[in-house]
């Protein structure tokens, strides 16, 4: 992955839209969070293979990125995005991560299932 | 006291690293004795959540390098016999908890282990950990009470020394500590930030301040019918 280059990334959620995708969306502030501090309040969401269909996406010119694609009747987004690639498999795949090399959230769209 | 051999040993844990952090000392132990070691890794930690800035890896490579690592660590462990069972990291405890116990019932009947090792239920902090935990105990209880293989369980909560007091089984590994380091060193992309900060501690010379390197603590895991019963603290 390399950080988020806003023209390309755009281009690439551009040519998902209209189509059939699946997403993988997740964000997490990891599972030990409240046993190193009880302070945190352990929270996170986890979407895979999903099957939506954007007519818009868009990336936001501010770093971190965010990213919202819209829908016939709703809306997917994602805050805190800092890295993409499209893999080998043509699967746009972005992260958000943190200082210290952690992902705090995840955005993925792929017009072939992810594995399981 | 020395470590009692075995029948076979069976060690169960959800992730790839947790192996390496609670047993990679008695595994190679084992090994030294002539004692056959089954591992079965329920995931591949396909969550995990460091992939580095600027990163190393993207959600979707990190379950192959993790594969990867695990089988490294199992060769540093001499660990020979490593089944990878499938289920994806997080999940464990919305599986259906009667297929888990299946699973784990399964790996009994075939192995017929004299001991098992796993995580202790309520004290080991990660809902997989103690998903696994569950149904570990629960398909052990399941066993006669004549029969059933002894459970250890590894705890790390913070309330474990108040709640559960010292570990009833405590063993030295010191003996085979570089083969613990090298198990956790396999597990680069969980364990490099760790590794380089201990050996920057031992480079500058201040030691180890918890013995976590030489020794690996268990707790028995009593089923319902075995409470009252009298817990022996042993150390090998
Ligand atoms: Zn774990």
């Amino acid at each position: 992955m390399k950080e988020v280059h806003i023209e390309t990334l755009q281009e690439l959620l551009n040519s998902f839209a209209n189509k059939d995708v699946y997403i993988h969306l997740e964000t997490t502030n990891g599972a030990y969070a409240s046993h190193f501090d009880t302070k945190v309040f352990n929270a996170g969401a986890f979407i895979r293979n999903a099957k939506i269909r954007y007519e818009l996406g868009k990336v936001v010119d501010d770093t971190p990125h965010r990213i919202g694609l819209k829908m016939e009747h709703g809306w997917v987004y994602a805050q805190g995005i800092t890295h993409y690639e499209l893999d080998e498999h043509g699967r746009l795949l972005m992260a958000g991560l943190d200082y210290t090399g952690k992902l705090a959230i995840a955005l993925q769209i792929s017009e072939t299932p992810f594995s399981y | 006291m020395t470590l009692p051999s075995e029948r076979h040993v069976l060690i169960i844990f959800p992730h790839p690293d947790d192996e390496a952090f609670s047993v990679a000392g008695i595994a190679r132990l084992y090994h030294q004795m002539g004692v056959p070691v089954t591992y079965a890794c329920l995931t591949l930690g396909e969550m995990g959540r460091n992939l580095g800035n600027p990163p190393f890896a993207t959600r979707e490579s990190l379950p192959e390098i993790r594969r990867q690592e695990l089988i490294a660590a199992c060769e540093a462990m001499a660990i020979p016999d490593l089944r990878m069972m499938g289920l994806r990291d997080k999940t464990i405890e919305f599986e259906d908890d009667e297929k888990m116990v299946q699973l784990v019932t399964s790996l009994i009947e075939e192995l017929n282990p004299s001991v098992i090792y796993s995580f202790y239920p309520r004290y080991a902090v990660h809902p997989d950990h103690e998903a696994t935990a569950r149904a570990v105990k629960e398909a052990v209880s399941r066993i006669d009470k004549t029969v059933r293989p002894r459970l250890l369980g590894c705890a790390f909560a913070n309330n474990t020394l108040a709640e559960l007091g010292e570990p009833h089984v405590i063993v030295n590994i010191e003996s085979v500590k570089d083969y613990k380091v090298k198990a956790l060193q396999a597990h680069a992309s969980q364990t490099a930030w760790m590794m380089a900060e201990t050996a920057k501690r031992v480079d500058e010379g201040q030691p180890m301040s918890e013995s976590w390197l030489n020794i690996e603590k268990f707790y028995v895991i009593q089923q319902p019918d075995e409470l009252g019963e009298p817990i022996q603290r042993v150390q090998y």
